[in-house]
């Protein structure tokens, strides 16, 4: 049904949706009760102070947090209108569809090459020219391909750490995912770095729905569509990032967007 | 009276350097005692040849031969038990009453007398098991002693793995299984070398715990069956029995270049698989 919808200029149904959604460390509550739609093709910012629980968002809708000693939920997360947390998912399928770039590069300690064909071989892709293709369309999309061509197969560590997030951004795209989430991935980077990762992001929400944390207030307004804002794991307010910059309705946003506390 | 912070300094400097000097002196004295009266009798003749009047003349081959498949035998099995119980403990496992129980099982095995594991194997596979005096009961034996050593240094190499690795594995659509087998382990096996190493080292020096279960027959081994003799067990009754001094010393000097010559391969071997790995011109 969805499927039909894509790509014709139609409005679009709701890609994500979280329904009264609260997470828990042990007794320590990370989220409360969110109630949340997003859209594809869009980029979707999650804004808010440090431990606010974007992270545990994040990693609620691929169930990262299922890694977790402790870590457990109530209500529920769709994803195309299935739950997320039902018991018919499965984790390696629902975790290629929801791609994820973290806070910091994480480059494993391979080749550039075999960084990016990582996703692709763990799907049980083996032929070396369809790897080939895949890797090199993603770095592209990544806008990493003209730098990194000619020595794929040296060390990802050696990269700068522009280079490497733009790595792992060409990580996830190699995995043809519907959904990038991207966790502050700019923090530590250098403005020219923050900038092309920003550049690239623009370009593909044209074809994926991004979940962005950004690493300040300037980047959310720079790039998003629509934002959250979070506060001590609740969602104070979201709409329109035009909106929510200009003209927000609770007091809380409004203090935090113009820097009184953050 | 007060001593000066400069004087406290320059004595602690002394101290220390004493140290490591006493450390170095003493692994020198010992490599050039043994080295100086054995290196002379090292000739072809020595590596090549059975020993013949019971070690007096003859050389040390079936010897050599008998170390290196008892030490085989007891790498292999302990190596993959070791390393899937290390990998069971920290990727499948948290701290729970089975891991608990087994950690303090290894750590008891650990600091057990080898001359202990010797009764053992003589009890279960040597007369239990029906396998005689043999290179496979020695092996396992050897296996049981060494197998606390590799799981605790894999332990180690498998904890100093970076969370994230695990994290962006499974991020991207990776199983348990595929984490371990592609993340895991390959990046883990420069500490379990280490682990092996050791474990190599332990094998070849062990004399108590062979001898009850591999017998000391000089005679070349024929199959996984027949009893044999470890250099170190040979180097023992050449000087214990007045046998020979010159061909326990020949046999103690061949002991300590096989070990140098072990770990230099090894650590080749290591290096050139860290930068396989990585790809060219790792940072």
């Amino acid at each position: 049904m969805s499927a039909s919808w894509k790509g014709r200029g139609m409005p679009e149904k709701d890609k994500i949706g979280l329904q009264n959604f609260s997470s828990f460390y042990g007794d320590v509550l990370a989220l409360k009760e969110i109630n949340l739609q997003i859209r594809s093709r869009q980029i979707f910012a999650l804004l808010g102070p440090a431990r606010s629980g974007k992270t545990t968002l994040l990693k609620s809708i691929n169930r990262l947090t299922d890694l977790i000693f402790g870590a457990r939920h109530t209500g529920q997360i769709f994803l195309d209108e299935q739950d997320v947390f039902g018991p018919e998912v499965a984790l390696p399928e629902l975790r290629r569809r929801v791609g994820m770039v973290f806070d910091l590069p994480t480059p494993l300690p391979l080749s550039i090459f075999d960084n990016v064909a990582y996703g692709p071989r763990l799907k049980g892709i083996s032929q070396r020219s369809r790897l080939e293709e895949i890797v090199a369309k993603a770095l592209k999309s990544a806008v990493l391909w003209d730098e990194v061509k000619e020595r794929l197969s040296s060390s990802a560590l050696r990269l700068s750490g522009g280079q490497q997030q733009r790595l792992c951004i060409a990580r996830v795209l190699a995995l043809e995912p519907e959904i990038i989430m991207l966790d502050e991935p700019c923090s530590g980077l250098d403005p020219i770095s923050t900038a092309s990762i920003e550049e690239s992001l623009t370009l593909l929400k044209k074809e994926y729905t991004i979940l962005l944390v950004p690493h300040n207030i300037q980047q959310a307004s720079r790039v998003a569509d629509r934002v959250g804002f979070f506060l001590n794991g609740e969602l104070i307010e979201q709409g329109a990032a035009e909106q929510i910059f200009t003209r927000p309705k609770d007091k809380r946003t409004e203090d935090y967007i113009s820097g009184k506390f953050g | 009276m007060a001593i000066s912070r400069f004087k406290t300094q320059s004595i602690f400097h002394g101290v220390i350097w004493i140290c490591a000097f006493s450390t170095l002196a003493v692994m020198v004295l010992i490599l050039w005692q043994i080295l100086r009266e054995g290196v002379p009798l090292l000739t072809p003749h020595f590596f090549l040849e059975s020993p013949r009047q019971m070690g007096r003349t003859g050389g040390i081959f079936s010897i050599i031969i008998g170390t290196l498949l008892i030490t085989a035998v007891a790498v292999v099995i302990a190596t993959p038990l070791g390393v899937g119980t290390a990998v069971f403990l920290r990727e499948y496992t948290r701290d729970s009453k089975i891991s608990r129980i087994i950690r303090f099982g290894t750590d008891c095995l650990a600091g057990v007398p080898s001359i202990i594991f010797g009764l053992f194997g003589f009890v279960f596979f040597v007369i239990f098991l029906r396998m005689g005096w043999s290179i496979l009961s020695g092996g396992l034996t050897l296996a049981t002693m060494v197998l606390p050593t590799i799981i605790c240094t894999a332990e180690e190499a498998i904890k100093a793995i970076p969370y994230s690795y695990r994290e962006v594995s499974f991020a991207l659509g990776g199983t348990r299984w595929q984490t371990v087998k592609k993340v895991i382990l390959p990046n883990a096996l420069p500490g379990i070398f280490t682990g092996i190493l050791l474990g190599v080292g332990r094998s070849v020096g062990e004399t108590a715990a062979i001898i009850l279960t591999s017998g000391s027959s000089f005679l070349m081994p024929t199959s996984l069956f027949s009893p044999i003799r470890t250099m170190s067990i040979h180097f023992f009754i050449l000087a214990r029995e007045g046998i020979s001094m010159e061909m326990a010393y020949a046999t103690g000097a061949a002991l300590i270049l096989l070990i140098l010559l072990i770990n230099t391969f090894a650590n080749w071997m290591l290096h050139r698989y860290v930068r396989k790995l990585e790809g060219k011109g790792h940072a």
